[in-house]
């Protein structure tokens, strides 16, 4: 590897011999230092390879690493005659790595060129199609200018095409392929309202689909919820994914993806009997578990009650994965969840807590557990008092005597203002309370 | 002679209201020597008159006096007293009003109430007259009088009353002596009230005058009574704004906000100066009671809801500056506006909002821990040092709004449940009591309902809903709302 930075060998080679299934060597994250590029590349195939190399190019600190991406990207950009991405990637690159990778003006005028041709040309074809009313052939002539748009990086426009195709649909088939086509593009488009339509659309079809693109929907639909900040649902969706999706979804996500998204969404957001019941008992997704241990320490840490080990596992995830194109803007909110959670369910059993305990199992100081603490009471999410002095935490449990009492007389005195103040409204409207009234035209006593 | 007039003279109609005992219209003839009017008996000429002229109007009101004297016994009797007088009220009387004052002497203003009325009324209405005895022992015999009459017989001309009530006011505000028109204000309203749930244009007046002379406990007696009968919208206004100023100064912020919540809650097709004032106080006082500002009722009046605010600014940004929980952001926030809340006169409600900013913070504390160190309430509060935590501490205490003790020793203070066990015996009858209010309550309410129910428009509503629908009965349960 010419990546000038730390490899950890006896780690790289462990984890690309330890893995089974799958044509890809599966690096799994380790941390951003040891971000083994190309490994991580060779994981996505398409569009999604070289926008997710463009990221990590954007995102990441370390010089090395960006030179490399940038360089992947640049050659792979180069091999799918994407002018788009080329162009993105030499912009970044800045004339940082060497001639080889300057701005080619002229392969890129010349791509362009035979761009158009086969632009014409397609779009001659399309219409000799329509003119013929063969719906089959109008079909195919649409979705071959959406697949030419999209991999020239006109994404809209392959949107539009694909779209297109859906009057021209006649078996189910059809409809599932076009289905899948708009979310690959919507996914790149970044607008997930339409995946979700989509797949709901995919997902209606009357016919039995086939199992891998079953997968493909649900990791599909997980992913919108994801992004759209629906993490239970995203969490279910991911769930549910079974492990036929493989590599098949590359241009997308990878497995090892759904792995390490289902189950933080599923630590943020489900109660304990859910997390024990659909992510460790879970077969079907455990078979994605596998391809990354770390994640799956983590949820068994998490579950077991050994917070300290768990919330390690997080921390030194957390490099790789702001890496990550579409987790990077939930990893924050996802993290603090899981941490919240954490720590209400350490609480939960005690009638008292010892601060100092508490502090060192979650590995944090007394005073920032104890803020920590105070806003989770305020938020109501802990029913709990702090002893500041003895720095101790005691449960505290309403007395519902006192309370009901309480709300009664509160209710009974709400009662009377409002009545009396509508009885008051209802007088003055019987009296024909009309304001344009009074301020001249009667002549009043005062 | 010069009283000889005999005009019906049809005066401004004064309708004061409805409900209460209404006022026929009153017609202002001359009176005397009109041969078809009653004749009047003995005149007893006692008194000087400087002119022929003047002495005959003289005679006439002797006359009259006399009348007042005698027709003063009983509801018949007074029912033709009234009618004299009414005939005689006019230019007659107040031409020669200068002159009317010695005659109120004769008369005794318990008994004769009304005719002594008629002839007070008379004399005060010329501003003349007021100059001239102005200070002096008027105030005394009005004030007199305003105490001592009799409720049946002032009701029977409560335009006059009121006018003599105002002139009184105003000689007060006038000598800047407001609280020699307390006493005799109230009870001037006891007596015009026909039930003590009325509101009366004095009750403006005299919550007004309490105002003046920071008397609020007298202002309370008022106050007390709820009010579910109101004729001129501006009383209403007048009465729930000066009243909410009383309960402020008596700091009962809740009846405060009840009154004010009325006046800005009120059916109204324009927007009057009372209203934004009113909402600008209704701003102050719940953020210092409860911290936030309620959104309006679904009930308030469209023009209140649309055009309140704009007229308001700053206070709605107050209250958004006070949402954040920063004192020091509040602080600066109303130094830089403090000529607006100046002008307004409300800066010492202003300058509240800002304590209770503290308050609610370590309110919000005593959710939050058992003990916390003194200088941990001073941090998290925004205050200065540890020493100011424990004074605002210690005032919390007193005042009952928080439950606390303060260990000086370790500088800790530790924070309780609240100690009632709702189980007093003076938490018994409280609860009795308040059942026993909520049940009278609740039986007024569907005594009105069913009094609207068999109200001729509200039937004819539902005729003509009936027909419009045409679907089932059921639909008729929403028809009555619309009246509330």
């Amino acid at each position: 590897m010419d990546v000038d930075c730390e490899v950890s060998a006896a780690a790289a080679a462990a984890v690309t011999n330890g893995l089974g299934g799958g044509e890809q060597a599966a690096a799994a994250p380790v941390s951003a230092d040891q971000l083994d590029v190309e490994a991580y590349a060779a994981q996505y195939s398409g569009r999604t390879r070289v926008a997710r190399l463009l990221f990590i190019a954007e995102r990441c600190g370390v010089e090395a690493i960006q030179l490399e991406a940038l360089r992947m990207a640049h050659d792979e950009a180069r091999a799918r005659e994407d002018t788009v991405l080329y162009l993105d990637a030499v912009l970044k690159i800045n004339s940082r790595l060497g001639p080889r990778y300057r701005h080619d003006q002229a392969w890129v005028d010349s791509v362009n060129r035979r761009a158009e041709q086969r632009k014409e040309k397609l779009e001659t074809e399309l219409n000799g199609y329509r003119t013929n009313l063969i719906k089959e052939s109008i079909r195919m002539g649409y979705n071959d200018i959406g697949d030419f748009f999209y991999a020239h990086g006109h994404l809209s426009e392959a949107f539009k095409s694909y779209i297109r195709t859906r009057d021209y649909c006649t078996t189910s088939k059809h409809i599932v392929q076009m289905c899948m086509h708009v979310i690959l593009v919507s996914i790149e488009l970044g607008q997930f309202a339409h995946v979700t339509n989509y797949v709901s659309k995919a997902e209606q079809t009357p016919d039995t689909l086939d199992a891998v693109i079953v997968a493909k929907l649900r990791a599909a639909a997980g992913l919108a919820n994801l992004e759209t900040k629906k993490y239970k649902l995203a969490a279910r969706k991911f769930l549910e994914t079974g492990p036929e999706l493989g590599s098949n979804y590359s241009e997308v996500i990878a497995p090892q993806d759904v792995a390490v998204y289902g189950a933080l969404c599923a630590l943020a957001s489900f109660d304990r009997s859910e997390l024990k019941s659909k992510v460790i008992d879970n077969i079907n997704f455990r078979n994605f578990l596998e391809l990354v241990p770390e994640v799956r320490e983590l949820v068994n840490d998490f579950y077991a009650s050994r917070y300290g080990s768990c919330l390690e596992h997080l921390e030194k995830l957390k490099p790789n994965l702001l890496l990550d194109i579409h987790l990077r803007e939930h990893l924050g909110t996802l993290y603090n969840d899981i941490r919240h959670k954490a720590i209400i369910q350490y609480t939960l059993p005690f009638i008292s807590v010892d601060l100092n305990t508490m502090a060192s199992a979650f590995k944090s100081s007394v005073s920032m557990l104890e803020k920590e603490l105070a806003a989770l009471i305020t938020e109501n999410k802990i029913q709990a008092r702090i002893d500041s002095h003895n720095k101790i935490l005691y449960a505290r449990h309403a007395d519902q005597r006192n309370a009901t009492f309480q709300r009664a007389l509160q209710t009974g005195n709400e009662f009377e203002r409002d009545i009396k103040a509508m009885l008051l409204r209802a007088n003055l409207i019987k009296h024909d309370f009309n304001q344009k009234n009074w301020p001249g035209q009667r002549k009043m006593n005062l | 002679t010069p009283l000889g007039r005999s005009r019906a003279h049809k005066s401004t109609i004064r309708r004061s209201s409805r409900p209460v005992s209404s006022p026929p219209t009153r017609r202002k003839a001359a009176s005397r020597t009109a041969p078809d009017q009653t004749p009047e008996s003995e005149p007893s000429s006692k008194g000087k008159a400087p002119s022929a002229a003047a002495a005959a109007a003289m005679e006439s009101v002797e006359a009259l006096v006399a009348h007042i004297q005698g027709l003063s016994g009983s509801a018949d009797e007074l029912a033709q007293l009234h009618g004299l007088l009414k005939q005689a009220d006019g230019d007659a009387l107040r031409a020669h009003s200068a002159g009317l004052l010695p005659f109120l002497s004769h008369l005794h203003p318990g008994a004769h109430s009304l005719g002594y009325l008629y002839l007070l009324d008379s004399f005060v209405s010329s501003s003349a007259n007021l100059r001239a005895h102005a200070g002096g022992d008027l105030l005394v015999t009005v004030a007199d009088f305003l105490t001592s009459c009799s409720a049946d017989q002032i009701r029977m001309a409560p335009d006059k009353f009121l006018n003599v009530c105002r002139v009184l006011k105003n000689e007060v505000m006038q000598l800047n002596a407001p609280i020699r028109g307390i006493a005799p204000l109230r009870a001037a309203v006891r007596k015009i009230q026909t039930s003590s749930e009325q509101l009366t244009p004095l009750h403006a007046e005299y919550l007004m005058l309490c105002l003046l002379a920071k008397q609020y406990k007298a202002g309370l007696s008022v106050l007390e009574d709820d009010i579910f009968e109101v004729d001129q919208p501006k009383d209403l206004f007048l009465y729930c704004y000066y009243g909410a100023m009383i309960y402020i100064g008596l700091k009962k912020f809740r009846k405060a906000l009840e009154l004010l919540h009325n006046a800005v809650t009120a059916p109204m097709s324009s927007l009057n100066a009372i209203t934004v004032e009113a909402y600008k106080k209704y701003v102050l006082v719940s953020l210092i009671q409860s911290g936030q500002v309620p959104s309006f009722p679904k009930y308030t009046s469209s023009t209140a809801q649309r055009n309140l605010k704009n007229h308001t600014q700053i206070y709605v940004d107050l209250s958004t500056c006070y949402g954040t929980g920063s004192y020091s952001d509040l602080e600066t926030f109303i130094q830089s506006n403090a000529e607006a809340f100046q002008t307004d006169n409300n800066f010492g409600l202003v300058k509240q909002v800002l304590s209770s900013m503290y308050k609610r913070n370590i309110q919000r504390l005593t959710q939050t821990y058992l003990t916390l160190s003194l200088e941990d309430i001073a941090s998290s509060v925004q205050l200065n040092t540890p020493k100011e935590a424990e004074m605002h501490v210690l005032r919390m205490i007193e005042d009952g709004e928080i439950h606390a003790t303060i260990n000086q020793k370790d500088g800790m203070v530790s924070f309780n449940e609240d100690p009632e066990q709702y189980k007093s015996s003076e938490m018994v009858e409280h609860i009795d009591s308040s059942i026993q209010r909520l049940m009278a309550l609740s039986k007024k309410l569907t005594s009105i309902d069913q009094n609207i129910s068999c109200d001729h428009a509200f039937l004819m509503k539902v005729q003509s809903g009936r027909e419009r629908a045409r679907f089932d009965y059921d639909d008729f349960d929403s028809v009555p709302h619309k009246y509330f």
